[in-house]
């Protein structure tokens, strides 16, 4: 490791890898870190993707996808079960692999990568950020960097450490339990969304299948909620209620910041991505796909201001942002709102609406036109989302 | 004054994420509250997924590892 980089790289998860990679590929000097002793470890997420959302940057790998999924299930508060077939393939992931792979994609584009490397400060020349603190093996130590990219996570301090201001409101904040339980035997093809007052309000249920009737069952609810109770005690009561003798393999709490992206990504010298910056799809709290976006776009922004010799073009990354999914993240965030306050008798009557349709007409547009039925001020919302470009 | 349960803490960085005053400081599996910059506004609090912070009305803080 040298004491000077062209661009730094804070956090080794997708965002990260990829604004690393990306970076690298353009013939410039990088070096990535990341905090915790392994890359991709622990897990913290549902670790579902659409395909069409990482083969942009990645070929399907069988050694990091856990199961193949082709149908969705919405599941209404008075447990009636609505099947969707998915428009796109998706995939459960084993995201310690996958996270791996991307490091690996970015060490091969030429990245330097440390682990066990606790950032605690940036380093500024005037108002420039120049670099970064970093404590390694209780050892510490300044690096020197043209471009900092932060991609730190929902725990970003480093953007706030350079000016911008990162954290997210409470009530935007979806507090997160995941457990990863066996004997769960559902189809192991199939997606499980529950929705309702008694079960996530202001947020869902999600069980994803691994295989081998092994599953991620978590959920999500916003601060206003864990105001009065917490994530924790609704999962339990989920638990308790349907799989009372799962053994349990592994449980993990997290944020998710289910809400736009912040105003500004991008500071002199500091650009934020993943979920440092906020670029999870509001709607439905995945934030894979789109951090890997953000992260790529910075990576190839910054290797392009390091071999233009300007460091101001480092901006171009917010407006390029914005135009591939930050409007985007806008719409999906108005959906969600709607959503989100939807009543346990809203989500029932839609549900009794859907499965009138027969499964084979039960196409995306369909059952948008019955949500819309129950909530017409959804409507011009869900419209911009088919409208713009 | 919040408190942190450390031996119940899983350091997934949802209250440092919600916290406005940059009050938080979590580093690989150890967190602390930066007493200094804590409002005792609370946030963190009602964000925790699985109840590791409190409000702690008696001021008792229990120490962080």
């Amino acid at each position: 490791m040298k004491n000077q980089y062209d661009i730094i790289v804070v956090g080794a998860g997708p965002s990260g890898s990829m604004a690393a990679r990306f970076a690298a590929e353009k013939g410039v000097s990088v070096l990535m870190l990341e905090k915790d002793r392994d890359v991709g470890y622990p897990v913290r997420c549902g670790e579902a993707v659409s395909e069409a959302g990482i083969t942009e940057f990645i070929e399907i790998d069988k050694r990091w996808i856990s199961t193949e999924i082709n149908n969705f299930s919405f599941i209404a508060p008075d447990k009636s079960e609505v099947i969707l077939p998915l428009p796109d393939r998706g995939y459960i992931l084993e995201r310690k692999i996958f996270d791996y792979a991307l490091a690996e994609s970015a060490a091969k584009a030429g990245a330097e990568i440390q682990t066990r490397a606790y950032v605690y400060d940036l380093i500024f020349d005037g108002n420039n950020v120049s670099g970064v603190k970093v404590e390694i093996g209780g050892e510490q130590k300044e690096i020197k960097a043209k471009i900092v990219i932060a991609a730190d996570g929902v725990e970003s301090r480093v953007g706030r450490w350079g000016g911008l201001k990162t954290y997210t409101d409470f009530r935007e904040m979806e507090s997160g339990v995941q457990v990863t339980a066996s004997n769960i035997p559902v189809n192991q093809n199939t997606i499980y969304f529950y929705f309702g007052e008694k079960v996530a309000p202001e947020g869902y249920l999600w069980v994803f299948p691994k295989g081998n009737n092994l599953a991620n069952i978590g959920l999500g609810v916003s601060g206003m909620i864990g105001k009065k109770k917490s994530a924790l005690v609704y999962l339990n009561e989920f638990m308790e209620e349907h799989y009372p003798d799962a053994p349990i393999l592994t449980r993990v709490a997290g944020g998710i910041p289910c809400t736009v992206t912040l105003d500004r990504i991008v500071t002199d010298g500091l650009m934020l991505v993943g979920d440092a910056a906020r670029q999870i799809n509001p709607l439905s709290g995945g934030g894979i796909a789109s951090g890997m976006i953000g992260g790529s776009i910075a990576g190839k922004v910054a290797g392009e201001a390091i071999k233009k010799n300007d460091l101001s073009y480092i901006y171009q990354y917010e407006k390029d942002w914005n135009n591939r999914l930050g409007k985007r993240h806008k719409t999906f965030d108005n959906i969600k709102n709607g959503i989100f306050h939807f009543s346990d008798d809203k989500f029932n009557s839609i549900a009794k609406s859907i499965l009138k349709v027969p499964i084979e007409k039960r196409t995306l547009g369909n059952i948008f036109k019955i949500a819309l039925f129950n909530n017409p001020s959804l409507l011009l919302d869900v419209a911009k989302v088919f409208f713009q470009k | 004054m919040i408190e942190i349960l450390p031996d119940k803490c899983d350091f997934c960085g949802c209250c440092v994420g919600v916290c406005p005053e940059d009050a938080i400081e979590l580093k690989e599996a150890n967190i602390k509250i930066i007493e200094e910059l804590c409002t005792n506004c609370n946030k963190c609090v009602w964000s925790c997924p699985i109840e590791v912070l409190k409000f702690n009305r008696n001021g008792v803080k229990v120490e962080n590892k």
